[in-house]
């Protein structure tokens, strides 16, 4: 067995790591995700750390 | 909203990379709520250490260092608990073995869990994710020679796995057979 793996169709090994990792990949990004993003993005606005315009 | 800004934030690209990061986090904890706690991680610690990534540099594989840090510091916290362990098993419980691409499926999961971590994060990163052994290298703090020897390793360990579970399902039909025939012909006596 000294294929070298330059097509992927007959290697299994390959082509189950791919099914695996696919599988995740096609699922839908669970809320939390865009629920933590949208609360680091406000969280930040609300420092008002850029360029030094603090207003109060 | 936000004040406008004219430059692009590199943040706003982290919500690309989720999909990745969350495949990347189940190839290395098989349980996908310790994946997406370890990916939630890994979201905070990128923005809000966003001024260490440098602009232009491949930030899948930044992320993916962030993300192997995490596992493995949170896996020296917990060395004996075993519920990575009790995660494949449900994981495997749950896929129904009505198909032989299903069983199939299961038997390289189940081979793929009896790897040791770096073979495995070496395996998917080139085999699954598309990084190059560069990339891979790069993501896991170690030379290129050494991915391309847990790659080989990997491979040739998942082989050998696969092999002996494929005699062992031989066996076992082999053994059914034989007693169905055994039962013909004791019928037929």
């Amino acid at each position: 067995m000294t294929k070298k793996h330059q097509s992927n169709g007959d290697d299994p090994i390959e082509a189950n790591l791919k099914r695996v990792y696919d599988e995740v990949i096609k699922e839908e990004i669970p809320d939390r995700f865009k629920d933590l993003l949208a609360q680091l993005k406000a969280q930040d606005g609300s420092k008002g750390n850029d360029s030094g315009g603090a207003t109060q | 909203m936000s004040s406008a800004q004219d430059k692009t934030d590199p943040r706003d690209e982290l919500v690309d990379h989720l999909p990745a990061m969350r495949a990347f986090a189940m190839s290395l904890t098989r349980n996908s709520a310790t994946a997406d706690d370890m990916v939630q991680d890994t979201l905070v610690k990128a923005w809000t250490n966003i001024e260490k990534f440098q602009a232009g540099t491949n930030m899948r594989a930044w992320l993916f260092t962030i993300l192997r840090n995490t596992f493995y510091s949170n896996r020296r916290k917990a060395v004996r608990e075993v519920a990575d362990i009790d995660g494949v098993f449900t994981d495997q419980l749950s896929q129904k073995p009505d198909h032989d691409g299903r069983l199939q499926m299961r038997d390289f999961n189940v081979a793929f869990a009896q790897l040791p971590d770096e073979q495995r994060e070496a395996l998917v990163l080139v085999g699954a994710s598309g990084f190059s052994y560069e990339e891979a290298a790069e993501t896991c703090g170690v030379k290129v020679g050494t991915i391309k020897s847990r790659v080989n390793r990997g491979r040739k360990r998942l082989t050998e796995l696969l092999d002996s579970s494929d005699d062992e399902a031989m066996e076992l039909t082999d053994s059914a057979t034989m007693a169905v025939v055994a039962d013909r012909v004791n019928g037929l006596m």
